[in-house]
């Protein structure tokens, strides 16, 4: 018995020494870039393990002011707003039509968004560009001057579209649950359709809304292959990964160590802490619906 | 009457927009790469001739779009297997035994996925680094000497960009295999240690059958996911360097854009992506069993 009490005991004291190993190679490399965004340049030739010698903030003015990360920063702010905003307004509607109204081909669209779901922007952002070039074209012979590329709203549009199957299949799957009482009792009061989805149903789904923002602002924020090829001329507004992309190979002929990382930090701290407050946040939700039920 | 005339049009506000949205930026651009492909198109006029399949025929003599695609099915075989193998063992450990702050290590093995690909291939350069680098660094002091290994040359690129991708992928497959491990009812593996069960037996015998499903669905997404983020840490890591020796699929589809070769780089684009179609169902079909349900 105590043989294998003691076996027992060992494969728990493996266990936890493989899982705070996995925790260890994840955490330190996080937490190292964000120590050497206060490390001064010189600090770079000696042991990479070495703790800062101070706190070097001038790293952060300089790729705010310098490296232009400030103003990537607002272009990022920027298209990821607006284009969660235009997803939302496009993605609620259709998904409670798509998935509450019987209609002339809403079973085709329903299985047009499905296939969507299979369509990676990496495959079909070549046309999307080359379209978009052609309309500029056009549009610069009839109007003068072209608008649809290194224009900061149409990369959100283009990023609200990609969205989409994912989007309404999601918000589709939790309208297909409520039963139809809740629109037959609006109507009942003289509420239009209109109105009884935007007052009755809206309010109803906001934690699938949240969760659709959470995972859209993740892959808008993070996106940098369209926001590379839409956005390619010299002049353009650039979004954050794509201004850090650029520093990363500026610096391997600079060597401006301490300004990169300060980049880096800049890009991951807002997702990181999105990260930590949603987690607090979706235990809470948790509780509270089973203490409700 | 009016009613219906009221509904239609209210039917029609709410989807026309989506439906457009995504008409002109997911399903038109879609049919111009097959039809693109077909077509030789001048670098900076909208002229196309059509070549019919020369493209393809140029593709498959081409021995860098070989290369690519060679590279490519190695990251997706061994990422795969490295990356399954870890995150069905740490979601295992995580479901099934008691562990004090299982929350913290969930928490913490997710945070690589909301990592924006430049931000860990900046992470993975500190690390990879040939002098002052983390882990050269650390090689040294255990080693007791020097030690000095050119993690992005000709010979380790492919290693260096899987140790990433696995780095940023075992947490979102983990969380998944936890969601339906977790599914799996209690009693089976009491009554499974009352007969005498090990952890081992009960994971092969109770834990892999029920989530077998689940399983099969993480193959297609292991494969499609691992061909389009090995595109986008090659992009951001090496650009396909040193000297073509990390490219892949969609990396050469792309640089073929930037060289104006626009339906040669489409091509490209039909050829992986019907690749991956295949090999997707490929897998779906050799892993095709009878659904366990106790």
């Amino acid at each position: 018995m105590s043989k294998s009490q003691s076996a027992e005991r060992l494969y728990k004291v493996f266990i936890y020494i493989v899982l705070i190993l996995l925790a260890v190679c994840i955490i330190v490399p996080v937490a190292w870039v964000f120590l050497a965004s206060i490390k001064e340049n010189s600090e770079f030739y000696g042991n990479p393990w070495a703790l800062p010698m101070g706190f070097h903030w001038q790293n952060f003015v300089e790729a705010w002011n310098a490296a232009k990360m400030g103003e990537y920063m607002m272009n990022s702010v920027l298209v990821t707003a607006m284009a969660l905003a235009i997803l939302l307004v496009v993605a609620l509607p259709a998904a409670y039509c798509l998935s509450r109204f019987k209609f002339k081909g809403s079973k085709f669209f329903n299985v047009a968004f499905m296939a969507g779901l299979f369509i990676n922007v990496n495959y079909i952002v070549v046309p999307i560009f080359l379209m978009l070039r052609d309309g500029d074209v056009w549009i610069k012979k009839v109007f003068g001057s072209a608008f649809l590329l290194n224009n900061l709203f149409v990369l959100a549009v283009v990023y609200a579209a990609t969205a989409l199957p994912f989007t309404i299949y999601l918000l589709s799957g939790y309208f297909a649950t409520l039963p139809h009482d809740f629109e037959e009792a609006a109507y009942i009061d003289g509420a239009g359709y209109g109105k009884a989805m935007t007052s009755i149903i809206f309010p109803m789904a906001k934690p699938s809304v949240i969760t659709i923002i959470l995972f859209n602002f993740l892959s808008f924020w993070n996106e940098y292959i369209i926001s590379m090829t839409l956005m390619s001329s010299a002049q353009a507004s650039r979004t954050l990964p794509v201004g850090l992309l650029n520093l990363m190979q500026a610096q391997q002929s600079a060597a401006q160590y301490g300004m990169m990382y300060a980049g880096l930090v800049m890009v991951m701290l807002p997702t990181l802490i999105l990260y930590i407050c949603v987690q607090k946040k979706l235990t809470q939700g948790m509780t509270v619906g089973g203490l409700k039920g | 009457m009016l009613k219906s005339k009221g509904r239609s049009r209210f039917i029609f506000l709410c989807v026309a927009p989506a439906v457009i949205l995504f008409t002109v930026f997911m399903i038109i651009p879609t049919l111009n790469v097959f039809r693109m492909s077909l077509f030789e198109r001048g670098a900076y006029s909208p002229t196309e001739t059509f070549v019919g399949l020369n493209n393809f025929e140029v593709l498959f003599q081409d021995a860098k779009f070989i290369r690519s695609m060679q590279n490519t099915i190695l990251l997706i075989v061994v990422v795969t297997i490295i990356t399954f193998f870890f995150a069905l063992t740490f979601a295992a450990i995580l479901t099934r035994e008691k562990i004090k702050g299982q929350d913290f290590f969930r928490i913490i093995y997710y945070i690589p996925n909301i990592l924006s690909i430049v931000v860990i291939s900046g992470i993975f350069s500190a690390i990879y680094k040939p002098e002052n680098g983390m882990l050269n660094t650390l090689l040294s002091f255990f080693a007791g000497e020097t030690v000095q290994v050119l993690w992005k040359d000709a010979k380790l690129v492919m290693v260096s960009i899987i140790i990433a991708m696995v780095w940023q992928a075992i947490g979102y497959y983990m969380v998944m295999y936890m969601a339906s491990m977790s599914a799996v009812s209690v009693s089976l593996y009491e009554s499974a240690s009352l007969d005498g069960a090990g952890r081992i037996t009960q994971f092969f015998q109770i834990t892999i059958p029920l989530i077998w499903t689940n399983i099969r669905t993480t193959l297609t997404f292991f494969i499609i996911s691992n061909i389009n983020m090995a595109f986008l840490f090659v992009k951001a890591m090496t650009s396909g360097g040193p000297g073509g020796a990390s490219e892949v699929a969609l990396s050469f589809m792309y640089n073929q854009k930037d060289a104006g070769l626009y339906g040669y780089s489409m091509a490209a684009g039909v050829v992986i992506f019907l690749f991956s179609f295949a090999l997707s169902a490929l897998v779906n079909r050799a892993t095709k069993r009878t659904p366990l349900e106790y």
